[in-house]
C-alpha cells in the first residue's frame, strides 16, 4: 500500500482527470442522445431512418473501434486534435446510442391513455410532449438512463487506457512499467479510484430513482 | 389507428399535417443526405476514396488481399473463441454464485453480495489488465468480469419468478436443491436466455479491449495492418462493420427468443383454455 501513499498527487491527479472524463462524456452524450432519441420518435421517416441507423451502427460497435476511428481516421480526414477530444468525442458518440435508446423507452413507456388525454383536451404535438409526455418520460428514463450512465463511467476507463494520459489508466501504467512497482497494490488503488466514480454515481441515481418513482 | 407510424404520440394527419410532414420528412432527408454528401466530399478530397486504400480490404484480386484477410480472420477467429469462453465460462459461474447466492447463510450472502457489487462498479478494462500484470500466465486474462454480471443477471431472472413456483415445488416434496434444479433454474434460464444473448454482444465488443494488454484480437490486428496499409479509414470501416453485423444478428436473434418465450408464457398461463 505503499505505493499508492508515496504517489499519493499523482493517484489524485488521475482520479482527477478520470472525473474529467466522465463529466465530458456524461454532457455530451445526453446532449447528443437526446438530439438521437428525438429523431427516433420523430413524425418524419427519414429522421427516424437515420436515427435507427445512428443507434443500430454505433450500439453495435466496439467503443474501441469507434475510439480508433476517431483517433486515427479523422487525421486523415484533415481533422486535427489531440488524443484528450478524440478520445471523448469517441465516448459521446458510442453513448449517445445508448443514452438515445434509454430515453426512447422511457418516452414509449408513458402510458397510451395519457397521450390520447393530452391530444383530447387540444393540446398540440409540441404542447402535449412538453406539459404531459415530457415530465413523465424523464421519471421513466432514469433507471435505464442511469445503467446507462454507470456503462458510460467504466467506459471512461477505456478512454483513458487508450492514451489520454494523466488519468487513473495512465497513472498504473506508468508505475507498474516504467517504475517498476509491483502490479496488485497499483491496480488495487486504480480500481478503488474507479469504484470511488462509479459507486457514488450509483448512489446518486438510486436516490434519484426513488425521488421520481411514480406508482401506477 | 396510426399504423404508419407504430406510435401513439400523434394521431392519423389530416391532409394540412401530411403535406407539413412530408415537407418535413423531404427537409430532413435533405439534410441528412447534404451532410453524407459532404462526409463523401470531404472523403474525396482527402483522397480517400483513392483505390490503394480500399482493395487490399475489398479487391480480392489485390496482391496482399489474400494475406490480409488471413490475418483478420485469424484474428475474428480468436475475437469469438474468447467471446464464447467468456461467455459459457462465466454462465457456469455464476450459475454457481447464483445457487449460492440463493442457498447460503445470511453472512455468505452477505458477501457475495458485496463482490458482486464491487465487480460490477469495475471497467472490464482494468480488470483484464489487472489479470494481465498481476497472472503472469496468460490465457486466463480474458474476463473476470462476466460471471459476475450474469450471475447478477440469473439473480435478477430468479428473483423475478412468481414465488409460489418454489412454494409449489416445496409442497410436493422435493428437496431444496431440488427445487432450485428443476423448477427455479429451468424457469430462470428461458427468463434471461435474451439477457444472455445480449451479453454475448457485450463479450464480443469487450474483446476488443485485449489491445491494452496487446493481445491480438481483431481490433489490434486491424491497428499492426494500418501500420503498413495506412489506411485507417478504410480499415476501421470495415472492421466496425464486421462487428456491427455480427452484433445486429446477434440483438434481432435476442429479439426474437424474447417474442417466443412471452408468447409461450402466454399460453403456459391459461393451460385450460
Amino acid at each position: 500500500m505503499n505505493v499508492i501513499l508515496e504517489n499519493l498527487d499523482l493517484f489524485a491527479g488521475g482520479y482527477w482527470r478520470s472525473v474529467q472524463i466522465c463529466l465530458f462524456g456524461l454532457i455530451g452524450s445526453l446532449l447528443l442522445g437526446a438530439v438521437v432519441a428525438a429523431s427516433r420518435v420523430s413524425p418524419w421517416p427519414s429522421l427516424r431512418l437515420g436515427g435507427t441507423s445512428w443507434v443500430t451502427v454505433l450500439r453495435n460497435c466496439p467503443l474501441t473501434v469507434v475510439l480508433f476511428f476517431c483517433a486515427f481516421g479523422l487525421p486523415e480526414l484533415g481533422i486535427r486534435g489531440s488524443y484528450w477530444t478524440f478520445g471523448i468525442l469517441g465516448l459521446v458518440l458510442y453513448t449517445s446510442a445508448f443514452v438515445g435508446e434509454a430515453i426512447r423507452a422511457g418516452v414509449n413507456a408513458v402510458p397510451t391513455g395519457q397521450i390520447e388525454a393530452a391530444r383530447s383536451i387540444g393540446l398540440t404535438f409540441t404542447q402535449s410532449l412538453r406539459l404531459v409526455i415530457g415530465p413523465q418520460a424523464v421519471r421513466s428514463v432514469v433507471p435505464p438512463l442511469g445503467s446507462v450512465v454507470i456503462g458510460m463511467l467504466k467506459n471512461s476507463a477505456i478512454v483513458g487506457a487508450f492514451g489520454v494520459g494523466g488519468d487513473l489508466f495512465s497513472v498504473s501504467d506508468r508505475l507498474t512499467s516504467a517504475q517498476g512497482y509491483p502490479a496488485l497494490p497499483v491496480l488495487l488503488g486504480v480500481l478503488a479510484g474507479y469504484l470511488a466514480i462509479t459507486l457514488p454515481a450509483g448512489a446518486v441515481i438510486a436516490v434519484l430513482e426513488r425521488r421520481v418513482a411514480i406508482l401506477r | 389507428m396510426s399504423t404508419m407510424t407504430d406510435t401513439p404520440l400523434y394521431d392519423v394527419p389530416g391532409p394540412r399535417a401530411r403535406r407539413r410532414a412530408r415537407i418535413g420528412n423531404l427537409v430532413a432527408a435533405a439534410g441528412l443526405l447534404l451532410v453524407a454528401g459532404l462526409a463523401a466530399a470531404r472523403l474525396g478530397r482527402q483522397g480517400q476514396w483513392d483505390s490503394r486504400l480500399w482493395s487490399p480490404l475489398l479487391n480480392p484480386g489485390d496482391a496482399v488481399f489474400a494475406r490480409v484477410w488471413d490475418l483478420l480472420g485469424q484474428a475474428l477467429g480468436r475475437t469469438l473463441l474468447a467471446a464464447s469462453l467468456a461467455i459459457s465460462l462465466s454462465l457456469a459461474i455464476g450459475v454457481a454464485l447464483c445457487v449460492a447466492r440463493l442457498t447460503a447463510g445470511r453472512w455468505w450472502r452477505a458477501v457475495i453480495g458485496a463482490v458482486v457489487q464491487v465487480l460490477r462498479g469495475a471497467p472490464v478494462v482494468i480488470m483484464i489488465y489487472l489479470s494481465a500484470r498481476v497472472l503472469p500466465e496468460y490465457g486466463v486474462q480474458l474476463d473476470g468480469l462476466w460471471y459476475v454480471v450474469i450471475g447478477e443477471i440469473l439473480r435478477s431472472g430468479i428473483a423475478a419468478l412468481p414465488r409460489g413456483q418454489g412454494e409449489a415445488a416445496a409442497a410436493i416434496g422435493l428437496t431444496r436443491g431440488q427445487t432450485l434444479r428443476t423448477v427455479l433454474l429451468p424457469q430462470a434460464f428461458r427468463m434471461m436466455l435474451p439477457a444472455l444473448i445480449s451479453q454475448i454482444v457485450v463479450a464480443l465488443k469487450d474483446t476488443s479491449l485485449g489491445f491494452v494488454i496487446q493481445w491480438q484480437e481483431t481490433v489490434r490486428t486491424a491497428n499492426l495492418l494500418i501500420q503498413t496499409l495506412h489506411n485507417p479509414i478504410q480499415m476501421f470501416l470495415v472492421v466496425g462493420a464486421i462487428f456491427v453485423l455480427i452484433n445486429h444478428l446477434l440483438g434481432r436473434l435476442a429479439h426474437r427468443v424474447e417474442g417466443r418465450l412471452s408468447r409461450s408464457r402466454v399460453r403456459t398461463a391459461h393451460p385450460g383454455a
